[in-house]
């Protein structure tokens, strides 16, 4: 697998010219600050990037990188590589909505390929890519964490779990209407209860 | 001690090293990549792999700390089964370019691939490639070629220290090693990493496909680049100096050296001085005849009176050339000499006043540090990284004042930059550190040394310093000098006894002399020299000092004869030949024996005659790589007075420091894309 587009460092024409927190923000990142003992302030790096990513509408913008490199005295180059491992951050803008969806092995099994070629045909862009309009953009991620209800999508902070191409369908169709939308499991079940099984009949 | 079984023999090692060290101890030899002595443990090469006794897995050596009763194997045939499988895996992905990389005939993983490898290859998959990254006139990378065993990123965050630093981005398959957005990577030490990498990733710039290790003959020496003294390997191929490369000693520069010590040698072969000029009437050099030279030396010099001739030795000479510089004029009972070009501060006859007290390996034991007017990360980048070192093994305990306000790789409390703020050393809140501290290491540098306010600046940190220290074992009362050749000078005493003030090269500007002899001095301003003054310059480079000089001698320079050193420590070094002089250029003592001839004065049959004479009156100096330590002596003055000038390290541009490296290319090359910001001269 190859990085997403997301991962690399964004065109120079479209980086931000400054990048600071904002009140609420800073007051977040001082707080965090202060879980950690001084003189390891960098312990704090990934909290203050997903607080940057926020504030810049799901992506880090170089200058992104460099305020909060700043912010904790640690070279940028420290900061970045945490900002490529992590597939949590993006280096490039993605949509209002950022679709992820999970195609390692047990979703995989349950039919996550289908799901990813069924999202590129219905919102019209490759994996990796983003939609004209800045509405969807769609990534192939690895493994969520949340196997029992495979497979999954992940729309921005929530998860969409036991998805087949019909609800799917619906949850993306919901989205494009400004629908509310069910948070978590989409085929009825609470949580990770067991499926009815022979095993609940013969009881 | 415990006992550990390697290959079924018995060894007693020490408690809390490493399984690969206690190999290494045997005599048992481990592959490793990533491993590194001086770095800290990653154990992500996987190539160190061996058998344990009660795991079904072989372990990692690096990474595994010994203990009572182990039992080890290190040629088993899982671990011959390991060590293949690892071999395998990493030449995946590289391109096995040997017979066009730069590494090649001294690669780690050409030499170990043959032995530990396989032989062949199952993968037939497509390999991965990577940009090449350019991280600055020094350094050429192949990235292709990378392993991943971030041994440069290790040593670029924990010796070199710098703000630019190497980092592996990415993930996986995906990873790079870079640094942020391809900057250059400007640390002083940064050549280092090419040692280390033990693939063709990184290379060196000015090495580029330059010559075979097998082709290149090895000569081990010193670097006279700074006042360290750094051991180093050069190495040569017919006549001509290819590249530079660290020997390991732990007392100095354990194995690391600074990029000038690296690259600046391309600047021996450039705008050398190979003949006799003479300024005529016009104004111009034209060449003259040895024999010529010597007569109107004799002339100018017997028709002087001896009180209107003034000498300057330059800042990188051998001991040899001095003392039998020396010894030429007390003969003709001039005494206006000096070394000092910078009118650098010190007290006669008081070694502990010019010398590095505490040694550097001194640097490991000590427990605070007191910096005053040094940028010692530009003035001597190995001792920097050392005191680096310390800090990060104790960053909690370990505090450094800096008195100058220099951009360092430590985190260092800044007291102010001028004289006045040493004042703020005996601060309430500070009093509690030096109370604590057992070893304290005081460094002044040359900042503070050619102050105006010198002598106050050194005394008060003299007395500060005897105040808090208590242990009379432990001198840690430092002078930082930068150049190589000036403790042996003022070991030799080429200073003016009956005129110690540092007024001396403010009388050359001033005209007090009619005839100035400069042995490769060149960091006066001639411009301020007066017409009237009759500049004789005998060196080997064509540089500042030829515009202005009516007489040039050439001379043989420092890879061309054996010399002794005397390094910042006190500790007497021997510089190796490796080459022959250019046709026709003398040594500085032969071409001084023939000038003597025509005085009448005393001769030296040869070189070791000359040494000789000289250990009769400086006997420490034939102690070769000892060190004669010095006892401090009290100080008297208790008022001082300070100016608000600014401290300012007599260092501007780390790449150019003497006649060598500004003619230099690769050092003007690194002047240009590292220091945009400053005046590059």
């Amino acid at each position: 697998m190859s990085q997403t587009s997301f991962k690399k460092i964004a065109e120079e024409k479209i980086q931000p010219k400054d990048f600071s927190f904002d009140r609420d923000n800073m007051l977040l990142a001082k707080k965090i600050l202060k879980i950690y003992p001084k003189n390891f302030k960098e312990s704090s790096i990934m909290p203050l990037l997903s607080i940057a990513q926020n504030q810049n509408n799901g992506w880090l913008p170089k200058k992104a990188i460099e305020y909060v490199s700043d912010f904790l005295e640690i070279p940028e180059i420290k900061v970045l590589e945490i900002a490529t491992f992590y597939s949590m951050y993006n280096l490039s803008p993605v949509g209002k909505f950022h679709v992820e969806v999970c195609t390692t092995s047990p979703c995989m099994l349950r039919g996550s390929d289908e799901i990813l070629s069924f999202c590129e045909k219905k919102l019209a862009i490759q994996e990796g890519g983003i939609s004209k309009d800045k509405m969807f953009s769609l990534s192939r991620v690895e493994c969520l964490g949340a196997c029992v209800n495979a497979p999954i999508i992940k729309i921005n902070k929530n998860y969409y779990e036991d998805l087949d191409l019909n609800s799917t369908d619906k949850l993306i169709n919901n989205l494009l209407n400004d629908k509310k939308i069910k948070i978590g499991s989409q085929s009825g079940r609470k949580g990770s209860e067991p499926r009815k099984s022979s095993y609940d009949k013969k009881r | 001690m415990v006992q550990i079984f390697i290959d079924e023999k018995a060894y007693d090692v020490e408690d809390g090293i490493t399984v690969i060290q206690a190999c290494e101890s045997a005599g048992v030899e481990i592959p490793r990549f990533c491993y590194h002595e001086k770095l800290s443990i990653a154990g992500n090469c996987r190539m160190c792999l061996v058998e344990m006794e009660n795991s079904n897995k072989p372990v990692a050596s690096c990474a595994m700390p010994v203990a009572e009763g182990m039992k080890i194997k290190t040629n088993s045939e899982m671990v011959v089964k390991a060590r293949k499988g690892v071999m395998e895996f990493l030449l995946i992905n590289h391109p096995l370019d040997c017979p066009i990389c730069d590494q090649g005939g001294e690669c780690d993983l050409q030499d170990q691939a043959m032995a530990y490898g396989s032989g062949i290859s199952r993968f037939v998959e497509q390999k991965r490639a990577v940009k090449d990254k350019n991280l600055g006139p020094l350094i050429k990378t192949h990235m292709t070629r990378c392993i991943h065993c971030t041994r440069c990123v290790r040593f670029s965050e924990e010796i070199a220290g710098n703000n630019t630093q190497l980092g592996a981005i990415g993930r996986g398959e995906d990873t790079e090693i870079t640094t942020y957005l391809e900057e250059a990577m400007d640390f002083e030490m940064s050549g280092n990493v090419i040692d280390l990498c033990p693939v063709g990733a990184l290379t060196s710039k000015p090495y580029e496909f330059v010559a075979r290790p097998w082709e290149l003959k090895k000569t081990e020496t010193i670097d006279v680049f700074d006042a360290v003294g750094s051991s180093i390997r050069i190495d040569s191929k017919s006549d001509k100096i290819l590249r530079v490369l660290p020997r390991i000693n732990e007392e100095i520069n354990d194995e690391w050296i600074s990029d000038k010590t690296r690259f600046a040698y391309d600047g021996i072969n450039n705008q050398r001085i190979d003949r006799y000029y003479l300024r005529n009437s016009e104004g111009k050099l034209a060449e003259e005849s040895e024999e010529n030279i010597l007569k109107i030396i004799h002339n100018s010099l017997s028709n002087t009176k001896a009180s209107q001739v003034a000498a300057l030795v330059g800042n990188t000479l051998d001991c040899e050339s001095i003392f039998s510089f020396k010894k030429f004029l007390d003969e003709l009972k001039i005494d206006n000499y000096d070394c000092r070009q910078d009118d650098s501060f010190f007290l006669p006859f008081q070694r502990f006043s010019y010398i590095f007290n505490s040694t550097i390996k001194g640097i490991d034991d000590s427990d605070l540090c007191v910096l005053v007017g040094t940028d010692i990360k530009k003035e001597a980048p190995i001792l920097s990284s050392r005191i680096r070192q310390k800090f990060l093994s104790s960053p909690k305990t370990y505090k450094i004042f800096s008195v100058g306000n220099f951009n360092l790789n430590f985190v260092v409390d800044y007291l102010g930059g001028n004289p006045s703020s040493l004042k703020k050393l005996s601060e309430n809140k500070n009093s509690d550190v030096f109370k604590k501290s057992k070893k304290p290491i005081f460094i002044l540098g040359q900042g503070a040394m050619c102050h105006d306010d010198a002598a106050d600046i050194f005394n008060y940190c003299l007395n500060f310093y005897q105040k808090i220290s208590k242990n009379i074992d432990w001198n840690g009362f430092n002078v930082l000098q930068t150049f190589s050749g000036r403790v042996g000078a003022l070991d030799l005493g080429f200073y003016n006894k009956k005129n110690i003030s540092r007024s001396l090269i403010k009388q050359i500007y001033d005209g007090k002399f009619e005839v100035l002899y400069l042995m490769s001095a060149d960091e006066i301003n001639f411009e301020k020299i007066p017409k009237k003054t009759f500049v004789i310059y005998h060196g080997h480079h064509g540089d500042k000092a030829v515009k202005r000089a009516d007489l040039i001698i050439p001379m043989s320079c420092f890879t061309e004869k054996e010399g002794i050193y005397v390094n910042l420590e006190g500790r007497p070094q021997i510089s190796s030949q490796v080459k022959f002089p250019i046709d026709g250029v003398n040594h500085s003592w032969t071409f001084l024996n023939k000038l003597s001839k025509l005085f009448n004065l005393s001769l030296y049959s040869d070189h070791n005659d000359l040494r000789e004479k000289m250990f009769l009156n400086h006997e420490h100096l034939s102690y070769i790589n000892q060190i004669q330590l010095s006892k401090i002596n009290k100080n008297k003055q208790s008022k001082f007075k300070f100016s608000n000038q600014e401290m300012k390290s007599n260092i501007s541009n780390f790449y150019m420091t003497d006649s060598v490296s500004r003619n230099s290319k690769i050092m003007s090359d690194c002047s240009l894309a590292f220091l945009k910001e400053t005046n590059v001269t």
